[in-house]
């Protein structure tokens, strides 16, 4: 297998995008990354998306989106997992540089959900879970959140409010990130205070509906060097996936994500580094219980123990693991096909210096993990700076 | 729901019609055609009796298209006495009286309406049981 290298990024600003349509926001993110890693052609682009068909009632991204840039006849296609769709279009990407098969190759990440009337985007969210056995009794996705959370606060004894140092530390890292959709501070005062959506889950747990696009041009090393661009070269040095039951129902232990667990022991394998190596790790917080989760499952805190990490300030930008280091999904926002690329575009600042005023300190490994609906798709991704 | 799906289902719907796995005798819900514990092929129908627990709940205060006029009504995941979980809502209880490890039981109650032309659909809903011995998640 070859190296692969991030030359390029792009992203927009995350928000309501009614002036831009679906093919819009996917060139305002491409033509900064081909620009970015100064290409002008790609061997190839995949398109991270989840809810085209159902809430713009357009398919086939992959030509659309190809023909729009500028790169009509190269190959291109969708790639759909969910709200793990934007990752599981980097990690084809990966695997067609990694295996040879291409030198240039473009990924993106996007997203319309503010087309819509909330009522339809919400029945679009719950195509994530399973559509005959958990939404067609009228669950949510954001109800589907609010039982895990329940339990998980009835088994470990955490009130609801030890959750609020997730969405306080994504709002204040937002502040500086120029893309992100809600650059304003919260306490944990106004956290308690939100509107209840599905209890115990209000919306300050809870990621907003956005528009967004964030693009990667991934390269062979061979082709990195013969770019021999100015900045630190960024390299993937894992990527895996792993899944779990569509539906929490027929999970032996809904409180576990199992392919977090797979996927990130996977990565880790592959990257020969220990989980003590992350610098910072961009979290899949489209709620504040998937974030406790999530750390439980990627070993940096004991089962029951994720939202301590939070209360203890270890997950800020100075603290042992930072997360979400330009606001997560939480604050940047969640462009649910988009955010997988998002979150490498983030980590890539982090790890090239350019982060500004989120800069991590030292920051040469990152980890992102982008979660297809309640974990039933998992995807890792581990960049280190060369 | 599209008319076939809900006449696909009704056995399920009506009745928490599940499968018990020949090879290693675990309850299943819902049906499917390959055992989830032990990988083996698993269609014998098992109807399950439709008494459990209240693993989790919430209220869904938004709800999506087709449930608008539901709108708040609480959702819960039950623990069945045979094994598997379910996802349903919860009928003829004040959301603020259910509790986790509240004893539930099985009936069946109009889920969705789907206009003047469209069918009604029945489903599975879970009720706080009635005079029996409580039961724990
Ligand atoms: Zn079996």
């Amino acid at each position: 297998m070859r190296q692969v290298y991030i030359a390029g990024i792009g992203q927009t600003p995350v928000g309501e995008q009614w002036e831009r349509s679906l093919r819009h926001i996917a060139h305002d993110a491409i033509i900064p990354a081909l620009r970015d890693a100064a290409v002008e052609r790609a061997d190839a682009l995949y398109v991270g998306n989840m809810l085209s068909g159902d809430l713009v009632g357009q398919e086939h991204l992959g030509a659309l989106v190809a023909d729009f840039v500028g790169l009509r006849g190269i190959e291109a296609y969708k790639v759909e997992a969910a709200c793990g769709s934007g990752a599981a279009a980097l990690r084809t990407g990966y695997m067609a540089v990694a295996g040879g098969l291409h030198d240039v190759v473009i990924v993106a990440g996007v997203e319309k959900m503010t087309d819509t009337v909330g009522r339809e985007t919400t029945a679009g969210l719950a195509m994530a879970a399973d559509q005959e056995y958990e939404a067609a009794e009228g669950v949510t996705f954001v109800a589907l959140n609010a039982l895990l959370m329940r339990r998980y606060m009835h088994e470990y004894d955490v009130p609801h409010g030890a959750f609020g140092y997730f969405a306080v530390n994504a709002h204040h890292n937002a502040v500086a990130n120029p893309n992100a959709m809600f650059p304003s501070p919260i306490t944990l005062e106004s956290y308690r205070k939100a509107t209840m959506i599905a209890d115990p889950i209000n919306l300050m747990d809870s990621s907003p509906i956005c528009d967004g696009a964030a693009a990667l041009v991934l390269v062979s090393e061979e082709y990195a060097r013969a770019l021999g661009a100015g900045r630190r070269p960024v390299r993937i040095a894992a990527s895996a996936v792993a899944t779990d039951s569509l539906a929490i129902h027929d999970r032996r232990d809904p409180l576990w994500l199992d392919a977090a667990y797979i996927s990130s022991r996977k990565a880790l394998q592959q990257a020969g580094i220990g989980r003590e190596e992350i610098d910072l790790f961009e979290v899949h917080d489209a709620f504040t219980i998937m974030a406790a989760l999530s750390l439980e499952a990627n070993g940096f805190a004991e089962r029951g123990r994720g939202v301590r990490l939070a209360e203890e300030g270890e997950i800020t930008l100075e603290g042992r693991l930072p997360i979400a280091t330009m606001g997560g999904l939480k604050a940047r926002g969640h462009p649910v096909g988009a955010t997988g690329v998002y979150q490498v575009v983030e980590a890539t600042l982090q790890l090239q210096g350019l982060a500004g005023a989120n800069q991590v300190h030292d920051a040469n490994v990152a980890m992102a993990q982008n979660i297809g609906g309640s974990g039933a798709t998992v995807l890792t991704h581990i960049l280190i700076g060369d | 729901m599209s008319v076939a799906r809900t006449w696909r289902t009704r056995k399920q719907r009506y009745g928490l019609m599940g499968e018990r796995c020949d090879y290693c005798h675990n309850a299943i819900f819902p049906p499917r055609d390959v055992c989830p514990h032990c990988a083996e092929p698993a269609q014998r129908e098992f109807a399950l009796s439709g008494r459990g627990a209240v693993y989790s709940y919430t209220t869904v205060f938004d709800p999506p298209t087709g449930f608008e006029a539901y709108a708040p009504y609480p959702v819960a995941l039950i623990k069945l006495e045979e094994g598997p979980m379910v996802t349903a809502q919860l009928t003829d209880v004040a959301p603020d009286q259910v509790r986790i490890g509240m004893p539930v039981e099985m009936v069946t109650r109009k889920l969705s309406e789907q206009g003047d032309e469209g069918v009604i659909v029945y489903s599975y809903k879970f009720r706080p049981q009635l005079q029996r011995p409580a039961l724990t998640a």
